[in-house]
């Protein structure tokens, strides 16, 4: 089980909730599982998230292990110049 | 793809230097081919007529009397690019953007394009097309937009972020909201107050070539595509889904470039020039005009910023607070979003909360501008620090170090920081001898920080090893800043050979697998993770090769400084076996000799620097002068020094610009005034300084060799320290970009007369 706290705006389509906790061994399976219990999330998974894993933002790696304990924050994807 | 992207110790031998740059000989003579340089026999010429509106519905285009004219043999409108986006709006954004539809949105909005055997005949053409345009009102200014009574650009946008859907659609498309804490509880402990608000005005990339292509789309559907791209792959991408075509069908070369930042990240003429190859039959080269890069491509948000800081009398930050309007153009964006998450990123800060507002104006489709956005929220918050710390009464930079965020920080976007550069960059401005360097009369000194994220993506990789000993490196990141030489000296390391003996390509799309762009600083970062690994995949064949030469088991061959060596004592008369050699001897050990590389590269690290300026006013006519100026920046590693140097000093020099004179001006009318470079001025030689660097080494724990994104962060400091230099020298807080000798000399004499 890992916590996850998802940025202002998109806790606002989860419901209202900043944190969720939820059992998912990498960054796929925890897209995949906030889409089922989230519906309303899903847009946004398929516009692009971000997730921040102890600080180091990852945005492709789906395959990332989350860590127990480690802090799992959602950012939007970000873009650059 | 198992590549261990960790970082460990270890001595350089090739990473580090500063070899000549293979690309510098073509480009110092002139050999070099960027995106107007390539043509094609049989090939025409590409115009595109433009709305000179800023903002009216296109009733109805009538083509016939441009298509009868000799020499045409291609007019294509919106409806020669159908839309096949598949409800993706973004991609339906870029092709609105391309060729508008039912509405131009700006002065310069593409509606019409022609291809015609010369120059001249294109020209007619354009003129010979009718378009019957509604003008409808327009609005320009961000605050403006905002208003009620402002005419609304899309009915079918209701802001998004609110708590409740608006019942009105409105041109603010999103609010965002960053932070933590109580920054009301948190103001209520502030001894000091600063509270101001900032405009930035809009500005262009800058930079010196204009998009060009060449398109030809032959009669079985595959076509060929040059440009001058951050992103060919990317391009591709755009293209081929744009024309309901199959990437694979769609071979795109990236030309040299002369400058993107962001500019050429998404496409703009290319689309069209392949559906007017499509139309005519024949190649079509397509070249913006000066005139039309700044009416029609690239141009960064103006800018609208409240910010509030609170500070204890011990200096530290209480609490902060900003409100950030950022221009999308007619498109929706995320360019107040990533300020709001830039804002206040580099301090510990216990209550933060920032807000965003993504607003539309008949203006170009805003462009990512190297860290986009961030240099606008950092010149707002950067001028309240120093004021601040003023109030404080502590010097700006031990201000900053008081509340710089530092390992274990809760970031004002959210994370938790791992180990982090801007203490280090604070600490070495503060030691820096240009912080005790004498002020000659009306001259003020500043300083600012600044905090980009940086990022990787998908980079695919090929070396290739000659039957002599060279290697071939194809890459599929554009280069943008020297990473063809930086790439080089990343497998000159590797393999243990002289950087001479590596030649770096960048692929066209057939012949590598897919890359990101060249954006979110990550050519170098994310390429040398490919190159390393795809080297180390070569590494092993050539230590297989080896010992297959000495039928001895391949755990017993080691690679070091270009050789393998059996090891181990039973292989003492075993002489060691170059590159070269094995490579020589290729065709009878298994044949060709490579290494490939795909992967994601994540893990970029957050960057930050810590800029000085010395600026002179004079206060009789508000004209500014750089003094000096000091950039200091942890690199992770610095592969190249001399071209993260100049990542540095282009960052200063585009924000030096920025900061005194670039800015988008619009008449009522809504039409762009200052379309070329000598009413939009950028920084030339004659305007700068010599702009000293100090290179920070800070190992991202992310990359083989520690190496960390360096090409945008140097451009999110220069407006906020250029701003408190002037401040400083002029007697007067400016919080207007850019600071042009007229508006300075407004600020002296409103601030003398009280």
């Amino acid at each position: 089980m890992v916590e996850v706290t998802l940025w202002g705006s998109l806790g606002a389509a989860a419901g209202g909730k900043s944190k969720i906790e939820i059992e998912a061994k990498d960054i796929r399976e925890l897209f995949r599982k906030l889409a089922e219990q989230y519906p309303g999330l899903e847009p946004y998974i398929n516009r692009g998230i971000a997730v921040a894993i102890d600080g180091t933002i990852y945005r492709d790696t789906w395959s990332k292990e989350l860590p127990q304990g480690a802090e799992i924050f959602l950012l939007p994807r970000l873009v650059g110049g | 793809m198992n590549f261990d992207p960790r970082y460990s110790t270890r001595n350089f031998t090739s990473v580090g230097t500063r070899p000549i740059r293979p690309d510098g000989v073509d480009k110092v003579t002139g050999r070099a081919r960027y995106g107007a340089d390539f043509n094609m026999a049989g090939q025409l010429v590409g115009r595109v007529l433009r709305s000179p509106h800023a903002h009216a519905v296109i009733r109805k285009i009538d083509t016939s009397k441009a298509e009868k004219l000799t020499g045409v043999k291609a007019v294509i409108t919106a409806a020669d690019l159908p839309d096949l986006t598949d409800g993706d709006a973004a991609m339906y954004d870029i092709l609105d953007n391309c060729m508008a539809r039912k509405t131009a949105f700006y002065d310069g909005h593409a509606v019409a394009a022609v291809a015609a055997v010369d120059a001249r005949t294109a020209r007619q053409a354009l003129k010979l097309i009718e378009v019957d345009y509604e003008v409808l009102p327009h609005v320009t200014d961000v605050d403006e937009a905002m208003k009620h009574s402002a005419p609304v650009l899309n009915d079918t946008i209701f802001t998004e972020g609110l708590e409740e859907k608006p019942a009105k659609p409105s041109n603010v498309t999103k609010r965002s909201q960053y932070g933590h804490g109580d920054v009301h509880e948190g103001f209520a402990q502030a001894d000091y107050i600063v509270e101001r608000s900032y405009r930035t005005e809009q500005t262009h990339q800058g930079y010196i070539e204009p998009h060009a292509c060449v398109a030809s789309v032959s009669s079985d559907g595959t076509a060929d595509l040059w440009v001058c791209t951050q992103g060919h792959f990317v391009y591709r991408q755009h293209c081929a889904q744009l024309l309901g075509m199959d990437v694979s069908k769609l071979r795109v070369t990236s030309s040299e470039i002369g400058g993107g930042f962001g500019g050429k990240t998404h496409v703009w003429a290319e689309p069209v020039a392949l559906a007017l190859s499509r139309k005519a039959g024949r190649p079509v080269k397509l070249v913006m005009t000066r005139e039309e890069v700044f009416r029609a491509s690239g141009p960064t948000s103006a800018t609208s910023i409240d910010v509030r800081i609170g500070a204890r009398k011990d200096g530290t930050i209480a609490a902060a607070e900003a409100t950030l309007r950022y221009s999308c153009g007619p498109y929706a964006g995320m360019w107040a979003e990533l300020g709001a998450m830039t804002a206040f990123a580099c301090y510990k800060l216990e209550n933060v909360k920032t807000v965003g507002y993504e607003v539309l104006v008949n203006r170009p489709k805003t462009a990512a501008y190297r860290a986009p956005s961030a240099p606008m929220a950092a010149f707002a918050v950067e001028s309240a620090v120093d004021e601040l710390a003023k109030e404080v009464g502590m010097d700006p930079v031990e201000f900053r170090i008081r509340n710089a965020a530092q390992e274990g920080t809760r970031s004002s976007y959210g994370p938790v920081y791992g180990p982090i550069g801007i203490g280090p960059t604070l600490e070495a401005a503060k030691n820096h001898p240009h912080m005790k360097a004498p002020l000659g009369k009306n001259q003020g000194r500043g300083m600012a920080c600044g905090f980009w994220f940086n990022f990787g993506g998908q980079t695919c990789t090929d070396l290739n090893i000659g039957m002599d000993g060279s290697v071939s490196l194809a890459v599929g990141t554009v280069d943008v800043g020297g990473s063809r030489a930086s790439l080089s000296l990343v497998a000159a390391e590797e393999l243990g050979i002289a950087y001479e003996q590596v030649k770096a390509v960048v692929a066209d799309t057939s012949s590598l697998g897919y890359n990101d762009m060249t954006d979110g600083s990550r050519g170098t970062f994310s390429s040398s993770m490919a190159t390393i690994s795809a080297a180390r995949n070569a590494i092993k064949i050539l230590r297989e090769r080896a010992a297959q030469t000495w039928d001895i088991p391949v755990d017993d061959v080691v690679w070091e400084k270009g050789h393998a060596i059996a090891k181990g004592d039973k292989y003492g008369n075993l002489a060691a076996l170059s590159l070269k050699e094995i490579a020589a001897a290729s065709g009878k050990t298994g044949g060709p000799i490579a290494g490939h590389s795909e992967l994601v590269a994540d893990g970029a690290g957050v960057s930050f620097a810590t800029h000085i300026c010395d600026i002179e006013v004079d206060p009789e006519t508000g004209a500014t002068r750089v003094v000096r100026y000091t950039v200091v920046q942890d690199a992770g590693k610095a592969v190249h020094p001399t071209y993260v140097e100049g990542q540095y000093q282009g960052g200063a020099a585009q924000g030096i610009g920025w900061a005194l004179n670039e800015e988008y001006i619009y008449g009522k009318d809504g039409r762009l005034q200052n379309p070329g470079f000598l009413d939009y001025r950028i920084p030339v030689c004659s305007d700068l300084p010599m702009i000293d660097t100090q290179i920070l080494e800070i190992p991202n724990p992310n990359h083989p060799y520690g190496v960390r994104g360096v090409g945008e962060t140097s451009i999110v400091p220069p407006l906020a320290a250029i701003a408190n230099a002037v401040s400083n020298a002029a007697g007067v807080r400016m919080t207007h970009i850019p600071m042009s000798p007229p508006r300075i000399l407004a600020a002296i004499e409103a601030e003398q007369a009280g």
